[in-house]
């Protein structure tokens, strides 16, 4: 009930935004009119008063209805995305294209003429090229390459198949009088041809992301229609000309330039593509000091290779794309980790965004009478040819590619490359781009091209996931990230170039060993930072990964029980394989509660965290990290909350180009001192055998019980329930508890014997503060025995991560109120009351 | 067919080989020429300074473990029919196994691929990979890129992760456990040129 409510207010705000919109043209029509007689009005009549308020709104009109439509496209998202179990049937594009009509209808009814179209200007220059970087950098290199063959043979001949036989095969029906009157030569049914051949990058992601199907099937038909884009260039450019050079003037020496053109086109653009690809890497070296900015580099020379591309006529999509793929891997490695997920997530945001809006505008495009026209045996013929042609150019080009391939590409497989040969938003862009004064009938081939577009992203959209799932084609399995299986994929790396080596095989293995050496030496050295150098190794990167996702999982686990006690427990092991089912660890925290009290019991540690999945297609693992990353910062948010509240809230200052928080002397030393009072009030009636304050602990039991998973309210735990160390009853009753802190309270002047017998100057950096204060409430052993004790990836050990980056600051926060903080002040005032009190 | 069968006989026990790993006669016609060209002295075996020759393969940071895959327990040398018995392993996995019905496991089948990537670490051959042969592995793969500390932790974790009987090793079974969701037959083939 509550989604569809939401659903339903969302659909209401929907309405008033567009009907917004739509009055926003009426506005600007009336506007425009009486803009002249309102600005003569004005110049002609001085004011006669100061006005407080003016309607200026042809001042604003441009940018205001730019950003307005991109907020009802994005509300529409929203909206379809709020109802789950339609979009598990239909995908997005197609309901977006759906919600797209009805914007239209409404623009219609308001307007009585299409006022807003997806113009080729706005496609090409502002929407496409961060959907064609986005899937650019996100591409997963190896596999592409891998692949590469295919990927070319489909792109450069598929298309060019495609091409060609549906321009003959229509021209053949039209000779043969299937389509009535229309006045379309030979040539410009190649033209059309040759501008619906082309799969559309924009639609398959679309489609794709959605079906999960598995990474080699997806890499080739999302390959192809990223690089047959080249090829479409060429095709439609070539017969543009020939188009207009007119059927007599075209000789053999015109084809040549055309094929000539092609080479030029392609791999000009992806030249262009990997220079701004390394001249991205090679400024990222140097962006050290102005790491706020750094990524938007990415953007401004991504879109700057796009423009340079079209510049020179060349293939705009393919230099995009190259300069994506060649800057990520060495961009990652020198930018710093935050800039690197912000160039993630900004891109994401980018590409998402502007795919909406394509597929809203397409909708909207549709609703206008001006551009239809109509001619069923046209429209009917082209899309049985595009729909047979595709399979027949699929079918074709894979039996022969198979026949060299390692792994044949199966048939099942080949049905889905073929019915995923959607057309989109490039075909409608180019058709547009059409000259009306040399093809007459510039609108039928619009309104082909449309009715093609809809029937595949809508139709084809929808039948693919039952289609996949009826042929059972293998899908794109959740792998959990282990480090064995890395090492192991490691292994068989060299392994296969050894015995490629051995049995005097030139293969893949072989190129790509030549291709890494050859990076490695020089290209590695000429764009990577001396630093970033180090770090290259993937399996190492794994490695660090897992272990910054474990030490999450400790934090997030002791906020689930109120400390985190149980990793001080020696015999403590911790089941990394996460093989126990969730139901038992349901039961866990009560076994934890009985084994807490014999210290020393061997306690199987679970965790609750889900298995966190990694797919090999990188685009599904953003997401995945994504979430990891929501996780992270959740569970540091919490942390700051939880630790220590001082009357002066820890608030970040603001500053244009920095992120640190306030480090103010100040306030670390009020951090400092009403750590101290709250510790020797404690203290205190600990001595005395009176129960600590309640109202310290209050808060955060009733925030306890609740976490407790099984929701039972025993308190499990021995006395520890307070997680803040710095405030509360943590040292409730032993006077033994901060062997860290000893140097600063003496030097704070507080003559206690009762802190002194711990000191032991060698260790105590070696735990940290969390377990140096709640250990010994259970067992007080001498923290320089425990610091030795050596316990497999316990965050007593995180010493050895601490020579990795261990960047987020998940740790420092905890850490900083302790081992941070500086020379002790001088004693306040309010000590000394203290201690007279004792 | 006839010219080829013909030429097969030049090679050793070729329709033998030919049953037994399922290359085929081009194949083996091709590998055995390469067996030759290694095969400097014309001693009709190959020892490891003959593998040692190849430029490529004093680069590649496991190649001795590759090379030693190839003799057998005792062994200096290694004939033809071995030779090829070993790089049958990377044959790709064949889709109809009607050859494989007569045979109790083609040098080809997952098991057996996952059996010589094992040896590969498994250099004591007691079946079991301890912490130090994956260190020594993760040694000579990650080498000069992170410190040996570093590499300990890698070594730890990564046995941690695959070792269910927690005897601090990983043996074949385990291994194949952990290993169950790649795939081998990917991962572990070439192809070999007619």
């Amino acid at each position: 009930m509550g989604p569809r409510w939401t659903s339903a207010l969302l659909l209401c705000l929907l309405m008033v935004a567009s009907s917004l919109a739509n009055e926003a043209p009426a506005h600007e029509t009336s506007a425009s009119g009486g803009n002249q007689t309102s600005t003569g009005h004005g110049e002609a009549a001085p004011i006669t008063t100061l006005p407080i308020v003016t309607w200026k709104w042809h001042h604003v009109s441009t940018p205001y209805l730019v950003a307005l439509w991109i907020l009802v496209s994005w509300l529409c998202k929203l909206v379809i995305e709020a109802n789950h179990h339609v979009t598990t049937y239909i995908p997005e594009s197609a309901l977006l294209i759906c919600l797209g009509f009805l914007l239209g209808g409404m623009i219609w009814g308001a307007d009585k003429v299409q006022t807003f179209k997806l113009t080729p200007t706005v496609f090409f220059f502002y929407l496409l090229p961060q959907i064609i970087l986005d899937s650019g950098y996100a591409m997963p290199n190896k596999l592409f390459f891998t692949n590469m063959g295919g990927i070319l043979i489909h792109a450069i001949i598929g298309t060019c198949w495609n091409a060609a036989t549906l321009g003959l095969s229509l021209w053949g029906c039209h000779k043969g009088g299937a389509m009535g009157d229309i006045d379309i030569g030979l040539l410009q049914y190649l033209l059309f041809g040759s501008l619906l051949a082309a799969v559309d990058p924009v639609a398959v992601i679309a489609v794709f992301e959605q079906v999960h199907v598995n990474e080699v099937l997806f890499i080739m038909v999302f390959g192809e229609s990223l690089l047959n884009d080249g090829v479409t260039v060429v095709l439609f450019n070539v017969f543009d000309a020939f188009v207009s050079l007119g059927g007599g003037a075209i000789d053999a020496k015109e084809i040549v330039k055309g094929i000539i053109s092609f080479f030029v086109v392609a791999f000009g653009g992806s030249l262009v593509g990997f220079v701004f690809g390394l001249l991205i890497s090679l400024l990222t070296r140097c962006t050290k000091n102005i790491q706020i900015i750094e990524p938007g580099f990415i953007f401004v020379l991504g879109y700057l290779a796009y423009l340079t591309a079209e510049m020179l006529s060349l293939s705009a999509i393919l230099s995009v794309m190259f300069c994506g793929m060649c800057c990520q891997k060495y961009i990652n490695s020198n930018m710093d980790e935050r800039s690197v997920q912000t160039v993630r997530s900004a891109l994401k945001v980018f590409a998402n965004g502007s795919e909406t809006i394509i597929f809203v505008f397409l909708g909207i495009s549709a609703i206008d009478k001006s551009i239809w026209v109509w001619n069923t045996g046209f429209i009917l013929l082209t899309l049985f040819f595009i729909l047979v042609y595709r399979f027949i150019g699929v079918f074709v080009l894979t039996w022969m590619m198979n026949r060299f391939r390692l792994v044949p590409i199966s048939l099942v497989d080949q049905v889905i490359m073929g019915y995923g040969g959607l057309r989109g938003a490039v075909a409608y862009g180019l058709a547009v781009l059409l000259d009306e004064t040399r093809i007459k009938e510039k609108n039928l081939m619009i309104s082909t091209t449309l009715i093609v577009v809809y029937f595949t992203v809508i139709f084809q959209g929808i039948t693919m996931k039952p289609l996949v799932q009826w042929l059972k084609v293998k899908r794109a399995a959740l792998v959990e990230l282990s480090l064995i299986e890395k090492v192991q994929n490691k292994v068989f790396d060299h392994a296969l170039i050894a015995i490629e080596d051995i049995s005097g095989q030139i293969g893949h293995n072989y190129m790509r060993d030549k291709w890494r050496n050859f990076e490695e030496k020089w290209m590695s050295w000429f764009l990577l930072k001396s630093s970033a150098r180090k770090k290259q190794d993937r399996l190492f990167n794994v490695f660090h990964e897992l272990n910054l996702q474990d030490a999450m999982e400790y934090v997030t686990e002791g906020e689930r029980r109120g400390s985190l006690d149980f990793i001080r427990n020696e015999n403590a092991f911790v089941d990394f394989k996460k093989k126990f089912d969730e139901d038992f660890a349901e039961a866990m925290p009560d076994i934890m509660a009985d084994m807490i009290q014999f210290d020393g019991c061997n306690v199987v540690f679970l965790y609750r965290g889900d298995p966190v999945p990694s797919v090999s297609l990188e685009m599904h693992e953003q997401n995945l990290r994504g979430l990891r990353q929501a996780e992270e910062i959740n569970a540091h948010h919490l942390l700051e909350q939880h630790l220590y509240k001082g009357r002066k809230q820890h608030r970040h200052k603001f500053s244009r180009s920095h992120f640190s928080i306030n480090q103010d002397e100040n306030e670390v030393q009020e951090i400092f001192q009403r750590t101290m009072r709250s510790r020797l009030e404690s203290f205190k009636s600990g001595k005395m055998g009176v129960a600590p304050p309640k109202t310290i602990t209050k808060h955060t039991k009733r925030e306890q019980q609740p976490k407790m998973p099984n929701g039972k309210n025993r308190s499990y735990y021995s006395g520890d329930e307070d997680f803040e160390f710095s405030e509360g009853d943590s040292a409730s009753g032993y006077d033994a508890s901060f062997p860290t802190r000893v140097s600063y309270r003496t030097g704070a002047g507080i003559e206690n014997p009762a802190f002194m017998p711990d000191v032991d100057p060698s260790s105590p950096m070696h735990i940290p503060p969390w377990l140096a204060d709640a250990e010994l409430e259970v067992s007080p052993v001498a923290p320089s025995q425990r610091a030795q004790v050596r316990l497999p990836w316990m965050p007593g050990h995180l010493h050895r991560l601490s020579s990795l980056r261990t960047s987020p600051r998940s740790g420092d926060s905890v850490q900083e109120g302790d081992e941070q903080l500086p020379p002790p002040p001088p004693p306040p005032p309010r000590h000394d009351r203290d201690d007279n009190h004792l | 067919m006839g010219s080829s069968s013909s030429s097969l006989n030049n090679v050793p026990d070729g329709q033998q080989l030919m049953q037994e790993t399922g290359f085929s006669a081009a194949h083996l016609l091709r590998l055995y020429e390469r067996f030759k060209f290694l095969d400097k002295d014309n001693r009709g075996h190959l020892r490891s300074e003959d593998f040692e020759a190849v430029p490529e393969l004093s680069e590649n940071p496991i190649g001795d473990r590759i090379v030693g895959a190839f003799f057998l327990p005792g062994q200096e040398t290694v004939d033809f029919s071995s030779f090829v018995r070993v790089l049958a392993h990377f044959r790709p996995t064949e889709k109809n196994r009607t050859r494989a019905g007569a045979q109790p496991e083609p040098a080809n089948s997952r098991n057996r691929k996952l059996k010589f990537a094992f040896r590969l670490y498994d250099r004591d051959r007691d079946g079991k990979i301890s912490r130090t042969e994956l260190l020594q592995v993760l040694r000579e793969m990650l080498g000069m890129q992170v410190t040996e500390e570093q590499l300990q932790s890698i070594a730890d974790r990564a046995i941690q992760e695959a070792d269910l009987d927690k005897d601090d090793a990983i043996s074949f079974d385990e291994f194949r456990k952990s290993l169950e969701k790649v795939n081998i037959d990917h991962k572990m083939s070439i192809r070999f040129l007619e």
